[in-house]
């Protein structure tokens, strides 16, 4: 396939050909390379990665700094898993131009429970069905990504459930770079036996290890389950331990592992005087190994803008003690499951604060003694004595059988509702078998007993070299399975939206091409359950069908509340049919120097009305910022809140040939307004006939300017190049 | 259990140590905890371990399951399930793919048996 072109769509039934013979371009993980004392445009940066050498997506300000689009140092992760992977490919795409470089997919519901792997496309439901073609269709559109954003991008899903070692082989066989493997998570979450899951854990481990996979464990679980989050940081600590050190000598290299550490409070408590110690201690704990920096997901509502925040003030503490990953959680998690919008807005959060604190910590320390210190060590003393016990009761298993995990009580209290596992009991219990003095398995990265000697000793060494190598070694050995379902696959659902996929019929989209998923957001002056009512019927009267709501605000109990809805807009748009104004035309510097040098011009400009922004019209008449000065135009510049009838008479005085009007306020229409009045006084004077009119502001759309009066309106990205072609052009044809 | 908070009385013997001592500590309690674990994934296997060998092996999942199963069925998972296919195509003379493929077909099944039958 052809690399990917800037302009152009990822053409997805392209990337699905001859994916039987597509072979990943490598495996492992891949860190950002570190770009100390970097400078970029005006400024320099403390914290900041290489920046990437092909294309990206800068922050929404950057218009105002040389598009710059510096990359913070952590690894960006975003998790990307709508059911179905040919859509999450588009979004992969713009989460790596918006700064993803780890990108996570979520396995469907129950897929942890499926005995073997699941082969071709199948719908998923809160998740893709992780499949052996899922997966290599999924690489092999980041290695064409990777390519045109010029960062590598890290690949990620889970081995867990009762088949974790055969999703590791394949994982390793397909080049995923990271993979969540923590067997506490199947034991309490997905009660799966646990002498199973452990013994199974030991082989997807060091297949890991083989496949130099950065791996993340399950903790942070424990605080998105428990009932009161914040107690849960002593076993957090345990957890992480557990699973850290179990697959330090199951072979997996300790700048491999990756703690998924959480700040475990929130909002409306002191969350960031209670998570920091917290942190600390971790770090105290656990240097030898990575952080993966989840972010909360416990205490995430309906409100975006409140997870917003949340997430920001726990990038604070990945600032204030470092992070080697970022995760970024939607914003709209705690609604349906993350929308294309929300994934790119999580990514953009995570970039946007972290650069804005880039050199942090240059400036500013944590204290070496008092309450921060103290609560850290506090911490970490609980953590230890939860180890003394669950040694005490028996090790490992007996303290899951006596209720010791996700217990409500700051340890050692105990609350007595932890989740209780019994050793045998749960999915795949009793299934575990003794391997025989003569058991043997042929093949590389096996952990455990395996007497290859009985064969040849000489391959004692490398038991993979008794078939002469196994997929590991020899790829083409991999079996590769297109398709088993015929009516639940991804040539199916392709061939149903077929007439949206080449961009000249539109629907609104959401997470599904063509899925026709809008939102809208109003306010009623009601209580929350008329408001609620109101907003599904003004829904149904926009024609939107399936209209529920997704979100509610109160703000006053009887003044009003805010809501959000969520519907379909069951209408195509016709791309060729629509009405798209024409690119603003630009004439070159030295013709327009040229013009007004054989024919000098003058303008007045001010902001009218009771409008004191200055800043845009500044930047469209002065020379410094490229404004019309710079070509010769002599400009009389009033001021702010210049009421409009002294606009004209200056202009009527001062003889000029063109009125420039900024408008930025824009309540009530008040901007057209203020137009409307220009265009009227300029008429009743006689002078609108020899003058040119041109209004701006940043709220005003052009040809409603137009309409009102003017001879043509500017608004946001305008530059006075645009203004001077428009006067030099008008001024010819009069 | 339920058990209110007395971590001012269980922590005297850990107050004296200093930071690098309690770190120490705690990996100390953890590889003990840790240890019995790798020892269990050493001495043992599980079908889909069994699985995921055959998986290396050349087969697909599909072929792989019916393998297994039958392997278990019959008590000889414990040899492990790439050396029931190693030994059958060994003693065969034939290919790890066509012994396989055999026994996924339900076929040389006790012939394999009595491979590993002991002495």
């Amino acid at each position: 396939m052809e690399s990917l072109s800037r302009n152009k769509r990822l053409d997805i039934e392209e990337l699905l050909k001859d994916l039987e013979c597509y072979r990943p371009k490598r495996r492992g993980w891949t860190w950002r390379e570190p770009a100390p004392n970097l400078k970029m445009g005006s400024f320099s940066y403390r914290d900041c990665s290489k920046p990437v050498e092909g294309k990206s997506v800068p922050l929404i300000t950057a218009h105002n700094f040389e598009n710059i689009d510096p990359q913070p140092q952590p690894v960006i992760t975003t998790e990307i898993a709508s059911g179905r992977f040919e859509d999450d490919i588009r979004r992969m795409r713009m989460a790596a131009h918006h700064g993803a470089d780890h990108i996570m997919v979520i396995r469907t519901a129950g897929q942890s429970h499926f005995d073997g792997l699941i082969e071709g496309s199948p719908q998923g439901v809160g998740g893709v069905p992780v499949t052996r073609k899922q997966v290599r269709a999924q690489r092999k559109a980041l290695d064409l990504i990777e390519e045109e954003v010029g960062r590598p991008i890290n690949y990620h899903s889970y081995i867990s459930g009762v088949a974790g070692p055969e999703v590791a082989v394949m994982f390793a066989e397909e080049g995923v770079n990271g993979a969540h493997q923590d067997p506490q998570y199947n034991v309490i979450y997905r009660n799966i036996n646990m002498i199973r899951s452990f013994v199974d854990a030991c082989e997807s481990k060091k297949i890991i290890a083989w496949a130099g996979m950065a791996q993340i464990d399950g903790a942070h679980n424990a605080n998105a389950t428990a009932r009161e989050a914040w107690k849960v940081t002593p076993e957090l600590m345990v957890q992480h331990a557990l699973n850290a050190l179990f697959s330090s000598k199951a072979g997996v290299l300790k700048s491999d592992i990756c703690l998924s550490a959480v700040p475990p409070s929130a909002t409306p408590g002191p969350c960031v005087y209670m998570d920091l110690p917290y942190a600390v201690a971790l770090r105290d704990l656990f240097s030898e190994y990575r952080m993966r920096a989840q972010m909360n997901t416990k205490y995430i509502e309906s409100s975006t803008r409140d997870a917003t925040v949340t997430h920001v003030l726990n990038m604070l503490i990945s600032k204030l003690t470092g992070a080697d990953i970022q995760s970024t959680i939607t914003p709209d998690e705690g609604r349906n499951v993350p929308w294309h919008i929300y994934n790119i807005e999580a990514c953009d959060t995570a970039k946007q604060t972290l650069i804005g604190l880039d050199g942090l910590m240059v400036l500013v320390e944590l204290k070496h003694g008092g309450p921060l210190r103290e609560k850290a060590r506090e911490i970490k003393e609980r953590a230890v004595l939860f180890m003394e016990e669950i040694l005490e009761a028996g090790g490992y298993f007996a303290a899951v059988e006596q209720g010791f995990f996700v217990d409500s009580g700051f340890y050692p209290e105990r609350g007595g509702d932890g989740i209780c596992r019994m050793i045998n009991e749960g999915v795949g219990a009793g299934t575990v078998i003794k391997r025989a003095k003569d058991y043997m398995a042929p093949v590389t990265a096996h952990y455990g007993y395996n007497n290859v000697s009985q064969y040849d000793p000489a391959a004692a060494g490398d038991p993979a070299s008794l078939i002469g190598g196994c997929t590991f070694e020899n790829p083409e050995k991999i079996i590769y399975i297109d398709e088993l379902d015929e009516t639940d696959n991804v040539n199916v659902r392709m061939r149903e939206n077929q007439k949206y996929r080449d961009g000249s019929i539109l629907r609104p989209e959401m997470e599904w091409l063509a899925d026709g998923v809008v939102q809208v957001t109003m306010f009623f002056p009601a209580e929350k359950r008329i408001a609620e009512a109101a907003a599904i019927e003004a829904g149904k009267r926009m024609n939107l069908q399936e209209v529920s709501v997704i979100s509610r605000e109160i703000m006053h109990e009887a003044e009003g509340t805010r809501v959000e809805i969520r519907g379909k807009f069951p209408f195509d748009i016709d791309a060729s049919g629509l009405v798209i104004p024409p690119e603003p035309e630009i004439m070159s510097d030295e013709e327009i120097r040229e013009e007004i040098k054989r024919r000098p011009m003058s303008v007045v400009c001010a902001t009218v009305g009771e409008d004191e922004h200055s800043v845009g019209l500044r930047e469209i008449i002065d020379i410094k910022h490229g404004g019309i000065e710079k070509y010769g135009i002599k400009v009389h510049y009033l001021g702010t809140s210049v009421p409009v009838e002294k606009l004209v008479d200056a202009a009527i005085e001062l003889d000029a040939g063109a009125i420039l009007a900024s408008t930025i306020i824009s309540h009530d229409d008040i901007h057209y307004k203020n137009i409307a009045n220009i265009d009227r006084i300029a008429r009743e004077k006689g002078v609108r006939g020899k003058l040119i009119f041109v209004a701006g502001g940043t709220q005003l759309t052009p040809e409603i300017a137009v309409r009102h009066g003017a001879d043509a309106g500017f608004s946001r990205g305008c530059k006075g190049v645009h203004v001077a072609t428009f006067l030099v052009k008008r001024r010819g044809m009069s | 259990m339920n058990r209110t908070d007395d971590f001012t009385e269980r922590r005297e013997h850990l107050k004296d140590m200093s930071d690098a001592r309690l770190r120490d500590y705690f990996w100390e309690l953890v590889e003990k905890a840790v240890d019995p674990l790798l020892k269990l994934g050493y001495e043992n296997t599980s079908p889909s371990i069994e699985r995921s060998v055959l998986l290396r092996m050349g087969f697909s999942s599909t072929e792989v399951k019916p393998i297994v199963e039958e392997a278990q069925v019959r008590g000889l998972l414990c040899h492990g399930a790439g050396n029931i296919v190693y030994k059958l195509a060994k003693h065969k003379g034939i290919g790890i793919r066509e012994a396989g493929l055999a026994l996924r077909d339900g076929r040389l099944w006790d012939e394999t048996a009595v491979l590993f039958e002991e002495g």
